[in-house]
């Protein structure tokens, strides 16, 4: 293996110019990652080469499984609580709403998030970085979202861990997020970032989505009011889940 | 419509590490393979080069026999009984995925089919694809979407290959790449 960072990050750049070219033309920004993004070797065969073919939802995509309460345990938002001891890091809370398009909640669906221990470390068998496994922390959470779109997860922050996209790659902190609208193609993955990172302008994946104002969306912002005194800090991150034009704009014409 | 909507949240890839959270007891299960009528509708993830994908995991959501939509709950802990349209499995480490299910009903004017969702690490973001029946043919002579992919609808057919079995490999790149599908239109 021998990309430097350098290379890639010109690559990054190359990517993001071109982006912006196609909005100074007058094109939208880019609201998702490409998905042919050489900067993250991963894609290279693993994206589609021909274009999505562009389809209408019938009634099984317009709507969600019903999971429910019975389905998760409300302990399960606690990440610090699963194990006989408090693991190591530094505490926080991340709180926030999940929305449609309209800024309507969108109540009673699955959150799942996973995420690297504090020095790091997944706990998965495939991740040989290094650094210390956590005796006292999984790093995953569950929870339904209340009635107001509202989710929140007690844990540790995550650090930033090495990857082999190239030489010395390091991912920025952040967690795992997976979401579920109220339909099916609302369906969504992705991560949380935490503000000021310096792995930022580094990293293929963050920087997979070429819009810049776009990327920013993933980072929550430290929230003072949500810190508990002598105990923990508190992050805000709303999710915005936009359905297929079909769920919100039933008889108006596309105007993109 | 005037007031100002809300900007969709970016995807990101599901990454190599998700083993140890996403996977659900019996999720391949939508149902027990033993119980009447079960059908099996499985095959093989593959990349450009046509390795297997050996990271990928796979939601299937479908309709239930009748051609309703489940209202069920308990789409995470099943109970091995009821029906809630939802499954959830990983690849094996040959790239090979299962899914225990019963064949959908057919609603308004498309042909009966699995909606499944791939996602891996590589992938920024996920991909819809639906699995079709082959024994379908007369419906699917009037379905949009298998009408939209053209030469390559036969990519969103399943073979039949076994009693009650059903064979539907997602090829994500390259020969026979299999058609994906964009509902932001």
């Amino acid at each position: 293996m021998s990309i430097t960072q350098d290379e890639i990050t010109a690559e990054i750049e190359a990517v993001e110019a071109d982006a912006a070219s196609l909005v100074a033309a007058g094109g939208s920004p880019e609201l998702h990652p490409r998905r042919d993004y050489a900067p993250y070797r991963s894609t290279r065969l693993r994206h589609p080469t021909h274009e999505l073919v562009r389809a209408d939802p019938e009634e099984i995509e317009r709507v969600s499984p019903a999971f429910g309460h019975s389905d998760v345990n409300p302990l399960e938002s606690d990440l610090t609580i699963q194990h006989s001891g408090e693991p190591i890091g530094e505490r926080m809370t991340v709180t926030g709403r999940v929305l449609d398009g309209d800024g309507r909640p969108v109540r009673g669906q699955l959150i799942e998030v996973w995420q690297a221990n504090s020095a790091g470390r997944y706990v998965h068998k495939g991740d040989q970085h290094p650094a210390p496994l956590d005796p006292n922390f999984s790093g995953v959470g569950r929870a339904i979202t209340g009635d107001n779109g509202e989710y929140r997860f007690t844990t540790i922050k995550p650090g930033p861990y090495p990857w082999r996209n190239h030489l010395n790659a390091w991912r920025p902190a952040h967690i795992h997020f997976s979401l579920f609208g109220t339909a099916f193609t609302q369906r969504l993955i992705t991560q949380m970032y935490f503000p000021a990172d310096p792995l930022f302008a580094l990293d293929p994946i963050y920087q997979s989505i070429a819009d810049p104002a776009a990327r920013a969306r993933l980072i929550g912002t430290y929230d003072h009011s949500e810190s508990v005194s002598e105990f923990s800090l508190g992050y805000r991150w709303d999710i915005v889940l936009t359905g297929p034009r079909a769920t919100w704009m039933e008889g108006e014409e596309a105007h993109d | 419509m005037t007031e100002e909507r809300l900007t969709q949240t970016p995807s990101q890839t599901i990454g190599p590490f998700f083993g140890f959270a996403l996977p659900i007891e019996r999720g391949s299960e939508i149902v027990p393979g033993h119980r009447e009528g079960a059908i099996r509708l499985h095959g093989t993830v593959t990349d450009g080069a046509g390795a297997p994908i050996v990271d990928a995991i796979l939601e299937a959501w479908q309709l239930d026999e009748t051609g309703t939509v489940s209202q069920q709950r308990g789409a995470l802990a099943r109970d091995g009984y009821g029906f809630t349209g939802f499954g959830r499995t990983s690849t094996d480490l040959a790239g090979h995925y299962t899914f225990t299910t019963l064949k959908p009903g057919a609603a308004g004017r498309s042909a009966p089919y699995v909606l499944i969702t791939v996602f891996a690490r590589g992938l920024t973001h996920h991909l819809f694809t639906r699995a079709y029946f082959p024994e379908d043919a007369e419906a699917h002579a009037n379905d949009k979407i298998l009408a939209a992919a053209g030469q390559r609808a036969s990519t969103l057919v399943s073979v039949a290959d076994g009693r009650s079995s059903y064979r539907f490999d997602i090829r994500l790149q390259g020969e026979g790449e299999t058609v994906f599908l964009d509902f932001d239109a």
